[in-house]
């Protein structure tokens, strides 16, 4: 283990991450999110869950600093919410789905794109029409529709997610699959009469692995803002966990009497997270990309 | 072509079918079994539900894509109604893009080392990264709420033109779409500038343009006559493809800005559980899309005759 990680301290790539700034700045952020999503319940002064810690009478005030009656740094929201408070709570579960969902999108949609690669055939027609025609429409539509057929619910917005987002690993896996099949060590494999499934999984994966890795930490932003959407329509997170698209639905509910607060908090910290994730795919990209060397 | 849109309908329909009862949602609360019944026989849906399809495909292709619950008019019309103002949306926030964001991503391309470039990419990621909802919701702050310069809702006056209303022609309709339009177009003006950036930086390095380049040919020629040339191809397709896209997004952008398109009529039929009028939206947006995708294929070739068509 101590080895990898000093190899990997000496590698290029780390050599020229260490001379990019967007790119230090963009894991700092996404570094940063994801310690306030771990251990953020631990350091906020109310649990935003916990109906009994709200008080009512709190409701609606603004940041402190503009009102030293408010000791609440972010001000609060209708119902007396901390917003500091949720939206911590917010990043938990918007970094939560936005991750599990790109996990689960990346092992279905790597294991079809192989398995249609290697095998080729009617299995290879069967499933790359499904992503043709699930391609043809956004990503967001589709989304949007099995949210309304499931109802609301974090998993079942994770599911919808992971729906939507296989396509692109499959495809990516499909196209690098079939580049690595005629090659000569998954020959040298097959004559060894290692069976496919170890072939397809040992020996061939490894090496379509790399594109992988840009798609997933695009997808990543693009599943938050893609929850935070649904949970803004009301279709996305039950109103019991507010994840960040509902903090800002309920802000857009009051933007008229001038509580601007509860909307621009939560909607800046969406925005950092999501340029946190941008900014590292476009590091990643740039690096893998043997055709920019 | 067909077939997609078979799957398509077959799916749409089959998983509409599971979305809750509509009768319960219709029928007034203290209604006795009775009358749930004979509303239930009113709107068909006490058939099975292949037969229901089966009606619902027949009468498709008629053009007929049922009555919606809610409104008693045909769903079709509803949605057929609202898309001008959609498209009116789309294609003005669609125009903005393209002008502002070519010029912009050529630029960034031909000078990536110089500052503006900098800034144009800098922009671009933020763009990129910007919830369109939240863009919307910032809009109406300071356009609506703060400056109370801009109207938040609604599409203001229109006009005719050849039977179609439109908002953009009269003052107060120009007012009101300025917000909604910008906030469909930020995304898009983004992803086209690197798109176009990326384009001109690897075209730039061929050797037709270094051969132009000693030719003695101006960097203003160089740049607009051979180099957009082959950087824009891919741009093209993207701007096709976004068009479907736009459509989309526009569903939430309608919403924030309750602009009466389309979109807001599919999220108030999802809240009413308007089966008739989703299916429908569905179906409509599907065609829309294969006819989008089969014009931007065809146009590709029109534009790259390198490319042969299947």
């Amino acid at each position: 283990m101590k080895t990898v990680f000093a190899k990997l301290l000496q590698s290029e790539a780390y050599f020229n991450f260490k001379h990019n700034y967007l790119a230090i700045a963009g894991a700092i952020l996404l570094g940063f999110f994801l310690l306030l999503a771990i251990f953020g319940p631990f350091v906020t002064p109310q649990n935003p869950y916990n109906l009994k810690e709200l008080n009512l009478s709190d409701a609606y005030l603004p940041p402190s600093v503009m009102d030293s009656s408010s000791h609440f740094l972010l001000g609060t929201d209708q119902q007396g919410r901390d917003m500091l408070s949720g939206i911590v709570y917010g990043v938990r579960i918007s970094l939560m789905v936005g991750i599990s969902a790109m996990l689960i999108s990346l092992v279905i949609g790597t294991t079809l794109g192989l398995i249609a690669g290697y095998r080729g055939g009617w299995l290879d027609s069967l499933i790359m029409r499904v992503a043709d025609i699930q391609l043809s429409f956004p990503g967001m539509l589709i989304a949007l529709f099995i949210m309304v057929v499931f109802g609301r619910g974090i998993d079942k917005v994770i599911i919808a997610l992971s729906m939507v987002g296989w396509v692109l690993y499959a495809r990516t896996v499909r196209g690098a699959t079939m580049a690595e099949r005629s090659k000569e060590y998954v020959d040298a494999a097959k004559v060894c009469g290692y069976p496919d499934r170890m072939i397809m999984f040992k020996h061939i994966l490894p090496n379509v692995l790399t594109p992988l890795i840009v798609i997933a930490t695009i997808q990543v932003g693009n599943f938050i803002i893609t929850e935070a959407t649904l949970s803004f329509l009301g279709v996305g997170v039950p109103t019991t966990q507010p994840s960040l698209g509902l903090l800002l639905s309920s802000g857009y509910q009051v933007l008229f009497s001038g509580l601007w607060w509860v909307s621009v908090f939560p909607g800046l910290t969406l925005l950092l997270m999501i340029v946190g994730t941008n900014l590292l795919g476009d590091f990643l990209r740039d690096e893998l990309n043997p055709k920019l060397k | 072509m067909v077939f997609v849109l078979l799957a398509v309908s077959v799916i749409v329909f089959a998983i509409t079918n599971l979305t809750g009862d509509p009768v319960l949602l219709l029928v007034p609360p203290d209604a006795t079994e009775a009358q749930i019944e004979q509303a239930r026989e009113q709107l068909g849906l006490n058939l099975p539900i292949w037969e229901q399809y089966f009606i619902f495909l027949t009468n498709a292709i008629h053009g007929n894509l049922g009555i919606s619950f809610v409104f008693n008019r045909p769903a079709l019309d509803l949605i057929l109604e609202r898309m001008p103002a959609t498209l009116e949306m789309t294609v003005i926030a669609m125009c903005f893009a393209g002008i502002t964001a070519i010029p912009m991503g050529v630029y960034a391309g031909a000078h990536p080392q110089s500052p503006v470039s900098k800034g144009i990419m800098s922009a671009s990621l933020l763009g990129i990264s910007m919830p369109s909802f939240w863009l919307g919701i910032m809009l109406i702050l300071i356009g609506a709420v703060v400056l109370g310069i801009l109207p938040s809702s609604g599409r203001g006056e229109v006009v005719d033109i050849m039977g179609i209303h439109v908002s953009f022609l009269t003052e107060d309709g120009f007012e009101h779409i300025i917000m909604p339009a910008l906030t469909l177009s930020v995304g898009q003006i983004a992803m086209l500038v690197r798109l176009t950036r990326a384009g001109v930086m690897e075209v730039m390095h061929q050797d037709y343009i270094k051969f132009a380049k000693a030719k003695g040919v101006s960097q203003r020629k160089l740049l607009f006559g051979h180099a957009m040339k082959n950087a824009l191809i891919p741009v093209i397709t993207v701007f096709g493809l976004e068009f479907g896209e736009l459509i989309a997004f526009a569903t939430i952008t309608e919403t924030i800005f309750s602009w009466p398109g389309m979109g807001k009529l599919l999220i108030d039929s999802i809240y009413m559980s308007d089966r008739p009028v989703i299916v429908a939206y569905l179906l409509l947006v599907a065609i829309m899309f294969v006819v989008i995708n089969f014009t931007v294929d065809i146009l590709y070739r029109f534009i790259d005759p390198r490319i042969e068509l299947r």
